[in-house]
């Protein structure tokens, strides 16, 4: 494999040998080594947990790292091409792992350039690394990908990781519920997709009793610019609150799941429940994308 | 009723079955060389479909792949490749499986609006035609779709 751009381009088989290859690492039975590579991170837009948990994992594999982060001050400040920074920046580093706010660039930059391209979040479409994390999270939780009941809960329409975790998981033969407010539903081609193959799934605005019959719950922020009206935002914002309390009658394997950061979303109580998994899941973060970089530069086979 | 009449062509493409008032778009996206000879016909009775549009190229056979690139405007076009004046092949139009450099995709931050990029869209249903766009993956119908 060459690029990591979308959750699209890999088959089944590519997902499990990521999350084999996370737990080989996790585990200390796999040994890799990246000394002499350089990752260049490509910043077009600020982060702070995928940039830091991918210089975080390039170092923990004694690689090394030069970053962009935001255009100010930049060549790209003065009027440069994506294409023109990707070039120069390819004959810097062994691979690049590029954020920026359009649509499709990873996938651009990757047809640029020769060396390996990891997307880091392109705009509002795909964020694999943060999918294959996801999933990884599942794995490690559940003993397995098949036949998981998962809660999706908050902004699905935005949420792009909620779009290709759905998309990712759908080779696993899952049950979805999805809750959110009407204005942020999930979109109608991801339902229409889940329909074609045949994946049982429900649509709700309220939780309900949902949260009994899953495996996992995925909440992700809804965000306040969302909303035109301030009152609407705070309706919503307090009926997608989880507490402790409505946990008390859920299954012994299930945990909550939150790409983070938090804000209202999951109470502080919840922290201290057998069932919160966040702050563990963003730890796996590490684990996955040394896992992406040591697979892309050739250090572990497909 | 006064029937319509356009010369016949010796050799050469005649596409009918255009739905009416699409002919220019047609050529805009057949871009016509400068040495061919083009008959363009607009909103002419059909009883099939109230009115439609024809194009006669003199001598020039579109290639199957020039007479799908115009799928998404006249899906249901005839295209017949006439040879001394006899017809010698009946086609229709069919929907390729991708279409290179010819849509604008209509998603405003879809870096190929944004770079001098090449669009390309992947044809993933044929009825309705639903296309995605090979950078950004959103999804889009023909009545979304806007030709380059």
């Amino acid at each position: 494999m060459q690029n990591l751009i979308s959750m699209r381009d890999l088959t089944k088989e590519e997902i499990e040998h990521f999350l084999r290859t996370a737990a080989g690492i996790e585990s200390g039975r796999l040994n890799l080594d990246l000394s002499g590579k350089v990752m260049a991170a490509l910043f077009y837009e600020s982060s702070t947990r995928t940039r830091l948990s991918f210089e975080s994992a390039m170092k923990k594999l004694n690689g090394k790292v030069v970053a962009m982060v935001g255009t100010k001050g930049t060549s790209v400040d003065k009027g440069e091409t994506l294409a023109d920074t990707a070039r120069v920046i390819a004959r810097y580093a062994d691979i690049v792992v590029i954020r920026h706010p359009k649509e499709g660039a990873a996938r651009y930059v990757a047809e640029q350039i020769d060396v390996p391209v990891v997307n880091a979040g392109d705009g509002a479409n795909q964020h694999p690394t943060q999918s294959l994390l996801d999933m990884y999270s599942l794995q490690k939780t559940q003993g397995t990908l098949e036949n998981l009941t998962v809660t999706m809960l908050g902004d699905l329409r935005y949420g792009r990781t909620v779009h290709s975790l759905a998309y990712a998981l759908s080779a696993f033969n899952p049950t979805f519920h999805f809750i959110a407010p009407t204005s942020l539903r999930m979109p109608g081609h991801i339902l229409n997709n889940l329909s074609d193959l045949d994946i049982p799934f429900t649509e709700s605005e309220e939780i309900g009793d949902t949260l009994k019959a899953s495996d996992i719950l995925y909440v992700t922020r809804i965000q306040r610019e969302r909303f035109p009206d301030p009152e609407e935002y705070e309706k919503v914002k307090n009926a997608y609150t989880i507490h402790a309390a409505m946990l008390n009658d859920c299954k012994e394997n299930f945990k909550v799941l939150h790409p983070l950061p938090r804000v209202h979303e999951i109470s502080t109580d919840v922290d201290d429940t057998p069932y919160a998994y966040y702050f563990d899941q963003a730890e796996n973060g590490v684990y996955v994308r040394q896992a992406i970089l040591a697979t892309l530069l050739g250090e572990v086979k497909l | 009723m006064k029937t319509l009449k356009v010369d016949a062509i010796r050799n050469g493409t005649v596409i009918d079955h255009i739905p009416g008032g699409q002919v220019l778009r047609v050529l805009n996206i057949l871009k016509p060389r400068k040495n061919d000879v083009i008959m363009a016909g607009m909103n002419f009775p059909s009883q099939a479909m109230g009115q439609k549009d024809i194009i006669k190229i003199e001598g020039r056979e579109l290639t199957a792949d020039e007479v799908n690139s115009i799928a998404l405007i006249a899906p249901r076009a005839k295209v017949n490749i006439i040879r001394d004046f006899k017809v010698v092949k009946k086609g229709t139009v069919e929907v390729p499986d991708a279409f290179e450099g010819l849509v604008r995709c209509p998603n405003p931050n879809c870096i190929s609006n944004a770079e001098p990029i090449v669009s390309r869209f992947q044809v993933v249903k044929r009825d309705p035609v639903t296309l995605c766009c090979g950078y950004c993956e959103r999804v889009y119908q023909t009545s979304e779709i806007e030709y380059l």
